[in-house]
């Protein structure tokens, strides 16, 4: 844009930048209605014009952006963190990059292998616990995950490991069966350590669209998530959706992932997402 | 979650004319409706308006009929421009050239490539009775060889033995010797995940399809994908000339619009939809169920 009026036409274009970065009509809508409040028919430049958007945009997101915390705990067992969330959205490969993070902060880590249905989704984890030199707990092809999930607790709490990062099967969450496993999973994590998992991570994929709302309602009431973590921002995805969740759900946003790689994991910094959704290069 | 577009066009007609021809303003209106309903489907922006357009154009004049409310007519309308924008049914793979016929498998990271080679294996196998040879490319993510080793071996499928150190080309290459050598009628190449911006793995699928000239190139999307499948498609179908799509995860609850989206940036037609996770989770494409689908019916 250049110097240009804030009228119809110029909200309409606004509108649209953000319905093309995944913010949805409601969502995009208040914010652009938002925007105009007290501005209206004002001449602004273009760039102005993009930094008022992403503030507004940024305003949504920044109560949302809280860092991951881990609870410092006396009597030995470990902080329980449960990666949850759809088929392919990249909860294992976060597992991975989250390990190598808190090693580098000196904490000590195991991973179970809680996936036990996908093809090779147990040796996929094997490698990354390889890569970060973190011991992975695991059972053959198959068994069950909320097992799994026990033995490991009380495995990571033996070797005074301050974290257990629990890998689940990717499911959509239309499948009630697969829900109620999930369900299952989580209650048996509690009979080990009632205040565990500590942590339940839901992972989104920044390239999915509305559909990523019902995704953190639904694994919300199931799973009771505390952050969420979202992957795939290396490509031309805004994942946008995430304002619309922020704005409806107030749900903390703790990681960014920008990549296949073992450091291509970022903090949630909502000023820098703002902008990108505005259109703004960093 | 969503008024189904039927609900929100009759509040509309409410307050509008109800007799005779559909007015512009009654159909504007009305468009207004769809094009909301159409973008929380997940139809991408620029999709949607030519798609308005093009109903815009049909539905100005036309005579309301009596046994029938003007909202009615506008969906009916609507959907049927729907099914005309995702093509015809029955377009399946095609392996009408001297065998082993190629296929190659593309698409982002975890779109469901991998899961897809496998489904579509099975299937050429078990209806076509079809000898089928499936390949991993993927030299890149943990455990993705292993994975469709593992498929090969849970359904019956043969794969090509896994050697470490060798590059996708390479692996294309005894492939389709493989494919040659072994009799095979169909070799199916799973290539890794990449993001479309990413230069240097697209250069390399590039050069994977110079090798095999697959016969079919077919895109692997998830059908929950937002805003960006039309960069996604055109990039694709740009750098390697994709010949049809698979839509993954349509047994999930999304609206799909992202079908209607690749397929109008592409002109390419969906083949095939994966319902499930297991090998034989897979359907072919009807294109009133997913016109139905984005509108919500
Ligand atoms: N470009 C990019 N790719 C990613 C990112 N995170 C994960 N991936 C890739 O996405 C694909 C799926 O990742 P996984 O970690 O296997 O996903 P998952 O959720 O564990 O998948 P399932 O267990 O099969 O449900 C892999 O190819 C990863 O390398 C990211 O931030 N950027
Ligand atoms: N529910 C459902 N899950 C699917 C479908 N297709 C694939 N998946 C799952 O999606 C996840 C990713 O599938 P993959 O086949 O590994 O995807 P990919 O594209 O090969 O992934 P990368 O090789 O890592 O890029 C796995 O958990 C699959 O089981 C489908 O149609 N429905
Ligand atoms: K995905
Ligand atoms: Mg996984
Ligand atoms: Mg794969």
């Amino acid at each position: 844009f250049t110097k240009r009026k804030l009228d119809d036409d110029t909200l309409q274009d606004l509108e649209d930048i953000l319905i093309q970065a995944d913010l949805g009509v409601e969502t995009a809508m208040t914010i652009t209605e938002r925007l105009a409040d007290g501005r209206y028919n004002k001449e602004v430049s273009g760039e102005e014009v993009q930094k008022i958007l992403a503030d507004e945009v940024n305003a949504v997101l920044e109560p949302v952006a809280k860092p991951l915390e881990i609870s410092s705990r006396d009597d030995g067992s470990p902080h329980v963190i449960l990666m949850i969330g759809v088929n392919g959205a990249g909860k294992t490969t976060t597992i991975g990059k989250l390990a190598q993070k808190f090693n580098a902060e000196g904490k000590s880590v195991m991973l179970a292998a809680g996936d036990t249905f996908r093809a090779a989704a147990i040796d996929q984890l094997k490698v990354w616990g390889q890569r970060t030199n973190s011991p992975v707990v695991a059972r053959e092809v198959g068994s069950d995950a909320a097992g799994l999930a026990f033995d490991a607790m009380t495995e990571a709490k033996e070797q005074g490991r301050d974290i257990l990062m629990i890998d689940t099967a990717g499911r959509l969450q239309n499948r009630t069966e697969l829900m109620a496993e999930l369900e299952k999973i989580v209650r048996v994590i509690k009979k080990h350590d009632e205040s565990a998992p500590h942590s339940v991570l839901l992972v989104l994929d920044a390239t999915t669209g509305q559909n990523a709302l019902n995704q953190v309602e639904i694994f919300s009431k199931i799973a009771g998530v505390t952050g969420l973590v979202m992957t795939k921002l290396d490509g031309t995805a805004r994942g946008g959706i995430l304002v619309a969740i922020s704005a409806k759900h107030k749900m903390p946003v703790h990681f960014i992932g920008v990549g296949e790689g073992v450091e291509d994991l970022e903090p949630f910094k909502s000023e820098d997402f703002a902008r990108a959704i505005a259109g703004l290069a960093e | 979650m969503f008024d189904s577009l039927s609900d929100r066009l009759s509040g509309i007609f409410d307050k509008l004319s109800k007799r005779g021809a559909l007015s512009e303003s009654d159909v504007n209106a009305a468009l207004r409706e769809v094009r909301r309903a159409l973008i929380e489907a997940d139809v991408a922006l620029d999709v949607v308006r030519s798609f308005t357009e093009q109903v815009k154009e049909k539905a100005v004049g036309v005579e309301v009929i009596k046994s029938v409310s003007p909202a009615q007519m506008v969906v009916k309308l609507v959907h049927d421009q729907l099914v005309e924008m995702l093509g015809s049914e029955g377009q399946v793979i095609d392996l009408n050239t001297p065998a082993p016929v190629p296929i190659m498998m593309v698409g982002l990271q975890g779109s469901g490539k991998t899961t897809s080679t496998a489904k579509i294996a099975l299937r050429l196998q078990t209806r076509d009775k079809k000898k089928v040879l499936m390949a991993s490319l993927d030299t890149r993510r943990p455990a993705a060889q292993e994975q469709l080793r593992v498929l090969g071996e849970q359904n019956g499928i043969e794969t090509l033995p896994i050697v470490e150190g060798e590059g996708p080309t390479q692996i294309a290459n005894r492939a389709m010797n493989a494919g040659r050598l072994g009799g095979f009628d169909v070799v199916m190449l799973d290539t890794a995940g990449r993001i479309h911006i990413d230069e240097p793995l697209m250069v390399e699928m590039a050069e994977v399809r110079k090798v095999a000239n697959p016969h079919e190139i077919l895109l692997v999307a998830d059908s929950l994908t937002g805003q960006d499948a039309v960069n996604v498609a055109k990039s694709f179908d740009e750098r390697v000339g994709i010949t049809g799509i698979v839509l993954t995860r349509v047994d999930g609850d999304g609206r799909g619009g992202a079908a209607l989206s690749m397929r109008a940036v592409t002109g390419k037609p969906i083949k095939l939809l994966g319902v499930g996770e297991k090998a034989d989770a897979l359907e072919e494409f009807h294109p009133e169920r997913v016109a139905g689908r984005i509108l919500g019916m």
